[in-house]
């Protein structure tokens, strides 16, 4: 990995991916009410999902709510099981692993999760917190106090306060207690599940700047997953935007923004307000209709027909029937990167 | 705490150079103000001690104005909204005064305050869900806010008048819809309801607590154009209240910046973001990362958290964390007071030192990954040394 670390990952053509995801399917069962609980339906969370994760790059995961970009991320991981699909991390499959199997896969795949009150035990120490995966995987003696102290230093805690109970820290604090457990076993690569959508913005950036520090001197791989297009301009290499359990629109950050080719990145760029106040005020938007519809029954063809602005205004009728029948696959027209849309068209948003 | 929060609101006093003495902070709406807000204050006993949520507010509505409220968590926006319709619990201490239309609101009786509340001060909420009956039907509910104000109407005609209301914040089908209940709603639809109640006896002052921040972006647009066309129609003012600078820059006219529990910054919404005076206003632009970006270094964050409430020490409550800090800071909590513009407020010691700077102070904050600042310097610069090294400075 460091001898290839050199080169910018996401043109790094014969750099090996550590994380490859192909096709990654994951289905939640709906059941009837009642004592029998038939399965009625399935919930179509993710809906093969494919993407690469080179070392020390970032790939921003983005989306709304529901898109299934939180269930992706759980998946590859392995906290649950995929319905279908192969998620390849370092040369192994993991999908067919078992659970005690995935232990050891996960020393070096780690997460971090968006809501930084939950997710640590409210009766350990923060000490404890951080050296339990130590202690799971049998890395635990008595130089781990040390490593504690290091790990402290390194997302910028005091680590004199390491005896201190969670409630003792404030919401940012808690999230680089976080990011201490998920580093304690030196990961090749993180899962950040939102990791500072939970943050007021003053204490946010902080954490992203830790983020970013932390990749350039461990060498890390993330997978940020974010609601926070903002957020992910900043700290992401590549990004992959969702829609409905797939993925849209996926390329190089400069080229996202600049060029976005999908109706539904153009909708989203365009909705996020900007704090500028004349900027904002000549901004035009492109708000989109209605909500996203029922991941239990997804639309027939394109899913974001329901709610694009293009099918609704531009296209002929001719043209809708196709995105009506035929679903887009996520490939490249000649806007110079891969989006599902059978009309893509770059158009300038922001 | 009413010490030097009487000596600072003199002070802003003598600054404004304002005859109605009592009322002069960062207002200009002169005599015809809808609402106006002087020197209110929030207290909640606790078992740990007296929190002090609103320590000082003071600011005038003018009609079909819109005003954003922004700060962080537990800066006490939203506490100053429930006390002037309110709708804290009794065990608030509330001091100060709220007039509307001229009508002192604070003290008064819930009987009378009911009259005033949903007629002539609307409010809309964070939470779609909680803030409908989900026991009735969204046109119910509507024609039921219409009828408690207006005895008079029949219901047919509040029936009718939810149904064009409804048709108004963009429910499809309304005539259909209004005999449906919340929870057949998606989170947007909700909130839109939500607006359609507070349109419903035509306010003069809507106040929204971050109406959007439940939801989603592209919906979170769409709630906003709804809530622009709540406002034509109605021409009531609206208090925007949000963390969002990024929502505030497009809808507000003038912006209210509040930290621990106090105004720290008041001015029109250009003067604000392109000219700040106060060193949260610079630190809190400053730590947004942009879309609008295109290659953003490093984020600045404002180290350190807000203060506690509850014991808060004298002086400036932003000081432990301001770069411009001095001796005087830690003593003297600064006044509201005007800089370089008409009609633009900070409170702080050293604004005129950044008067002379156009537009947003730069490298006033530094960009660091630290929380804490102790002996230990704890990222030494990228890449120069590996962790293991430990401690350097």
């Amino acid at each position: 990995m460091t001898a290839t670390a050199e080169q910018p990952a996401s043109t790094a053509i014969g750099t090996e991916p550590v994380l490859s995801v192909r096709d990654l399917v994951k289905h939640f069962p709906i059941t009837s009410r009642g004592v029998i609980r038939r399965k009625i339906g399935d919930i179509h969370a993710v809906c093969g999902v494919s993407f690469d994760l080179y070392p020390r790059e970032t790939l921003g995961l983005v989306g709304e709510s529901g898109c299934g970009k939180s269930t992706t991320g759980r998946t590859v991981l392995q906290l649950q099981p995929a319905t279908s699909g192969s998620v390849v991390f370092q040369g192994q499959e993991l999908t067919d692993k078992s659970s005690k199997q995935m232990r050891s896969v996960r020393r070096d795949l780690q997460i971090v999760f968006q809501d930084p009150y939950a997710s640590l035990n409210p009766r350990m120490t923060v000490n404890d917190i951080v050296a339990e995966p130590l202690r799971i995987h049998g890395l635990h003696d008595k130089h781990s106090g040390d490593k504690m102290r290091e790990l402290f230093r390194l997302v910028g805690l005091n680590p004199e306060h390491g005896n201190r109970y969670p409630h003792e820290f404030s919401g940012g604090q808690r999230q680089r207690i976080g990011i201490a457990r998920a580093l304690a076993l030196e990961p090749k690569a993180l899962i950040l599940d939102e990791p500072v959508s939970a943050l007021d913005v003053s204490i946010q950036a902080g954490v992203v700047n830790l983020l970013e520090e932390l990749q350039d001197r461990l060498g890390l791989a993330y997978l940020f997953i974010a609601h926070d297009l903002s957020v992910v301009r900043h700290i992401a290499d590549r990004v992959a935007v969702m829609y409905l359990g797939k993925i849209v629109e996926l390329a190089d950050r400069p080229e996202l923004f600049d060029r976005p080719a999908h109706p539904y990145t153009q909708a989203l760029m365009s909705a996020i307000p900007i704090p500028d106040p004349v900027k904002e005020r000549e901004r035009r938007r492109i708000v989109i209709r209605g909500d996203v519809p029922s991941p239990a029954s997804p639309p027939s063809g394109c899913r974001f027909r329901t709610r694009c602005p293009k099918f609704a205004n531009q296209l002929s009728e001719g043209e809708r029937e196709r995105c009506v029948e035929e679903e887009p696959a996520l490939i490249e027209r000649g806007q110079g990167h891969p989006a599902a849309c059978h009309y893509a068209a770059v158009e300038k948003v922001l | 705490m009413s010490r030097p929060l009487t000596s600072a609101t003199a002070d802003a006093h003598g600054g404004t150079a304002a005859p109605a003495a009592a009322t002069a902070v960062g207002h200009e709406a002169g005599g015809d103000a809808v609402l106006r807000v002087t020197d209110l204050t929030v207290d909640f006993p606790t078992d740990d001690g007296v929190v002090h949520a609103v320590r000082g507010v003071s600011y005038a509505l003018s009609p079909r104005e819109v005003l954003g409220i922004v700060g962080e968590s537990g800066s006490g926006k939203s506490v100053t909204s429930l006390a002037i319709i309110g709708l804290l619990p009794k065990t608030a201490r509330i001091t100060g005064s709220v007039r509307f239309r001229g009508e002192e609101l604070i003290g008064l009786p819930d009987k009378d305050m009911r009259k005033v509340r949903g007629e002539q001060i609307a409010m809309i909420f964070q939470d779609p869900m909680t803030s409908l009956n989900p026991v009735y039907p969204i046109g119910w509910q509507i024609a039921e806010g219409i009828r408690a104000h207006h005895r008079d109407v029949s219901r047919a005609a509040a029936r009718s008048r939810a149904v064009d209301l409804l048709a108004l914040v963009g429910i499809p089908h309304p005539k259909e819809r209004a005999a449906n209940y919340p929870h057949e709603f998606s989170g947007g639809m909700r909130q839109r309801v939500v607006i359609a109640l507070a349109m419903a006896n035509d306010p003069d002052v809507i106040i929204a607590d971050e109406p959007t921040t439940a939801l989603d972006v592209t919906v979170q647009a769409q709630i906003l154009e709804t809530l622009q066309k709540a406002q034509q129609e109605t021409s009531a003012a609206i208090v925007l209240i949000t963390h969002d600078l990024g929502v505030v820059a497009g809808v507000a006219d003038r912006v209210l910046v509040m930290y621990a529990g106090k105004p720290v910054e008041l001015g029109s919404v250009d003067d604000v973001y392109y000219r700040p005076r106060m060193p949260y206003s610079i630190g809190l632009l400053g730590s947004l990362p942009r879309l609008d970006a295109v290659d953003q270094d490093r984020l600045t964050p404002i180290a350190g958290a807000p203060p506690s409430l509850i014991n808060l020490p004298p002086g400036c409550p932003f000081s432990p964390r301001c770069p411009l800090r001095q001796g005087v800071c830690d003593d003297e909590e600064p006044a509201l007071r005007q800089t370089d513009g008409q009609a633009h407020y900070a409170a702080c010691h050293f604004s005129h030192t950044l008067e002379s700077e156009d537009g947003v102070p730069e490298g006033l904050f530094s960009a660091t990954s630290a929380d804490f600042s102790g002996p230990i310097a704890i990222m030494p610069p990228t890449g120069a040394v590996a962790p293991t090294e430990g401690p350097q400075s």
